[in-house]
């Protein structure tokens, strides 16, 4: 097992026509993705070739959904239309929507968050997110599945490139799924969607969770922790040195007045039990402590 | 985006919230012509982006255009919490019978948007949310939905407005709220929202927040950006389409993706103890960074005269290290002799050894290569020790 995608996951890319949309969809084939089609508006009725597959493209989600039976899609379209294509998804049905794009307008990712909300069908990940990882299984989004492989960690992580570093710090491990939630305010899943699924994943034994900078995400997480996770999570906070009022990369990463600094949220983890490491490499040997190697 | 007062007050007047004449100068002079076309007295406020600026002198009442003068004299250029005052609003003064409070943000917990209102205004939020929670309204709002002329009444009624103000200040809301969604706005607060003597609902002071993320959709907000108090720097990047933000140590931080380059800061921060040396920036070239974004990023950050050494920290996702290590090379011979301050570069993922063998090939004088983030982090605060 491992959660939200698997073996079972049959992939359309939202923006596969577009130029970081085929470039994706090539790494994501070669990576063992089931890519089945692509939606782009207009383009209805073409098939596309990449990395040797035809691939049709369809003009929305629902005609790709009933062509190809695809249970997840994957969006690299433009900030400016990626409202639009997100609620097609939502309006398929689609069980998950991974959100790839960054600078999404917050009011349309606001707008898009409450409609899934309401309709109850769709997970979303993302906005602003490198997508997920299921080594060897699945791969949506733009995670190099060359770091590591399958095993038994679990990720969950609002930076892409930290992401990264960890898989890296613990390649020999592998893990069972990594999620980039996304550095945007409003996000579809959250450190808590993720750490609920890995504790409930029977592949999963241990679990790293990286958290920045803003809003109070890691805080809430530290709670549900307490309250809900028995497997062992060590964490990580980026950000200690930033100072308040500033915008760090991502639009969420920002320390308004006393709240969203790394310190507050450090200690929330601590105080669920959770051990924080001061940087990546410490925080990858806190696991191979816990993991006892 | 943050704006100043003055521009929050001109936004509200475009969607027909109500406010108080006023009119924005940069210099004495034309602050006494602001008043004078005002007449009557005014209020002279400086405008800076920080709260506490009435209790450090920066709002004075002015009997007179000449007075305002006078006024604005003392304003213009003073330092409040190290924001300077290059400009004031010359505000009408209305005589006030009651303050209250109105906002509406984005909610991150909730993910949508929170309405709060309040009778209790002109101090701040927080303070009547703690001791006096029983008068302030905070509601959530589905943006699918919006604030209905009912909602909007309901709410109002419960900041527990007086009776007689309901319906105009339910009407405030329900502009804030047109005004909030135009506008693609994260925060729009009026505090205080005041009751004048004769009867009026005017919004007097005000804070808005705007998307960034939204401008390509809003071509005017592009003139609402504080050139003047801009740190050079971070124009510069702006210009390049960097995301830079300058900080006050001697370590230039260069890396790919907000986390990471966050995450190097602290490792950089805690190396430097040792060493007395900090970050001195923020950089994040971003996923798919290019040899011409490396050079870019490259030369705003050996342009900063307070840098002494450079951390050049990619770890390879979609960015291939092979393009970072031409960067760094292409930078390097195009500042030539103004290069002078050393280089230290950890690169991992995507293509290292490309990358790696790519710098090592170049042998560059000024730059060092070390493997891990943490050994890289305490050579760069090393070298840049005094």
């Amino acid at each position: 097992m491992a959660i939200f995608v698997d073996e079972n996951t049959k992939v359309i890319v939202q923006g596969m026509t577009g130029s970081e949309g085929t470039k994706h969809t090539g790494r994501m084939i070669k990576s063992g993705t089931n890519i089945v089609g692509g939606v782009t508006p207009g383009k209805g009725g073409q098939v596309v070739e990449i990395e040797g597959k035809q691939l049709p493209v369809f003009n929305s989600v629902a005609e790709a959904v009933a062509a190809t039976g695809a249970n997840a899609s994957v969006v690299f379209v433009p900030p400016k239309f990626a409202k639009a294509a997100v609620i097609d998804a939502i309006d398929a049905q689609l069980p998950l929507c991974v959100v790839i794009t960054e600078g999404i307008p917050v009011h349309d990712s606001a707008a898009f968050y409450a409609y899934a909300a309401t309709k109850g069908t769709t997970r979303l990940i993302g906005p602003n997110c490198p997508g997920l990882i299921s080594p060897g299984k699945a791969n949506l989004g733009i995670i190099p599945a060359d770091i590591t492989g399958p095993g038994k960690i679990g990720l969950v992580s609002k930076s892409g490139t930290l992401t990264y570093q960890m898989m890296f710090e613990l390649r020999d491990f592998g893990f069972s799924t990594a999620v980039g939630i996304g550095g945007d305010p409003i996000i579809g899943t959250t450190h808590i969607d993720a750490l609920r699924a890995f504790q409930d994943d029977p592949e999963t034994e241990a679990i790293v969770m990286i958290g920045e900078i803003g809003g109070d995400a890691e805080e809430r997480a530290a709670a549900f922790i307490k309250e809900y996770v028995t497997k062992p999570v060590v964490g990580y906070v980026a950000g200690f040195t930033a100072p308040e009022g500033k915008t760090m990369g991502h639009a969420g990463a920002i320390v308004s007045g006393s709240s969203g600094t790394a310190q507050a949220k450090k200690e929330a983890l601590e105080a669920a039990g959770v051990a924080v490491g001061k940087t990546p490499s410490e925080t990858a040997a806190l696991m191979r402590k816990l993991l006892g190697k | 985006m943050d704006l100043f007062e003055y521009q929050a007050r001109d936004l509200f007047e475009a969607h027909n919230i109500p406010v108080l004449g006023g009119a924005v100068a940069s210099t004495a002079a034309e602050a006494e012509a602001a008043a004078a076309s005002m007449g009557g007295k005014v209020v002279v406020k400086a405008q800076v982006k920080i709260g506490g600026r009435g209790k450090a002198g920066g709002v004075k009442l002015a009997e007179s255009a000449a007075d305002a003068r006078v006024k604005a004299e003392a304003i213009l250029g003073m330092d409040i919490k190290g924001h300077t005052v290059h400009k004031v609003m010359i505000a009408q003064a209305a005589p006030i019978a009651e303050e209250y409070y109105m906002a509406i943000l984005l909610d991150r917990a909730n993910r949508n948007f929170l309405v709060m209102a309040s009778v209790a205004g002109g101090m701040e939020i927080e303070e009547v949310a703690h001791s006096q929670p029983e008068k302030l309204a905070r509601v959530g709002i589905d943006p699918n939905v919006g604030i209905s002329q009912a909602q909007a009444i309901e709410i109002v009624k419960a900041g527990q407005f007086p009776a007689e103000v309901i319906d105009q200040v339910a009407d405030v809301l329900i502009k804030l709220w047109a005004a909030f969604v135009a506008e693609d706005a994260t925060l729009m607060e009026i505090n205080p929202l005041v009751k004048t003597e004769d009867g009026r609902i005017v919004a007097l002071d005000g804070k808005v927040t705007l998307d960034d993320n939204a401008s390509f959709r809003h071509a005017a907000h592009a003139d609402l950006e504080d050139h003047a108090s801009a740190n050079p720097l971070e124009a510069a990047a702006k210009a390049k389409n960097l995301n830079y933000v300058k900080l006050d140590g001697e370590v230039g931080i260069i890396g790919n993706g907000a986390g990471l380059v966050m995450s190097t800061l602290d490792v950089v921060a805690y190396a430097g103890e040792k060493y007395g040396v900090k970050p001195a920036n923020f950089l994040d070239i971003g996923g798919g960074a290019s040899a011409e974004v490396m050079a870019n990023g490259l030369s705003i950050i050996l342009g900063d005269p307070d840098v002494r050494s450079v951390f050049v920290n990619v770890f390879g996702g979609i960015t291939a290290c092979d393009a970072v290590a031409n960067g760094i090379v292409q930078a390097l011979e195009i500042l030539g002799d103004k290069a002078t301050k050393p280089i230290v570069v950890r690169l991992d993922g995507n293509n290292v050894l490309e990358g790696r063998r790519i710098l090592n090939e170049a042998a560059h004088p000024l730059v060092q290569q070390l493997e891990t983030m943490d050994g890289a982090a305490a050579k760069a605060a090393e070298l840049a020790a005094k």
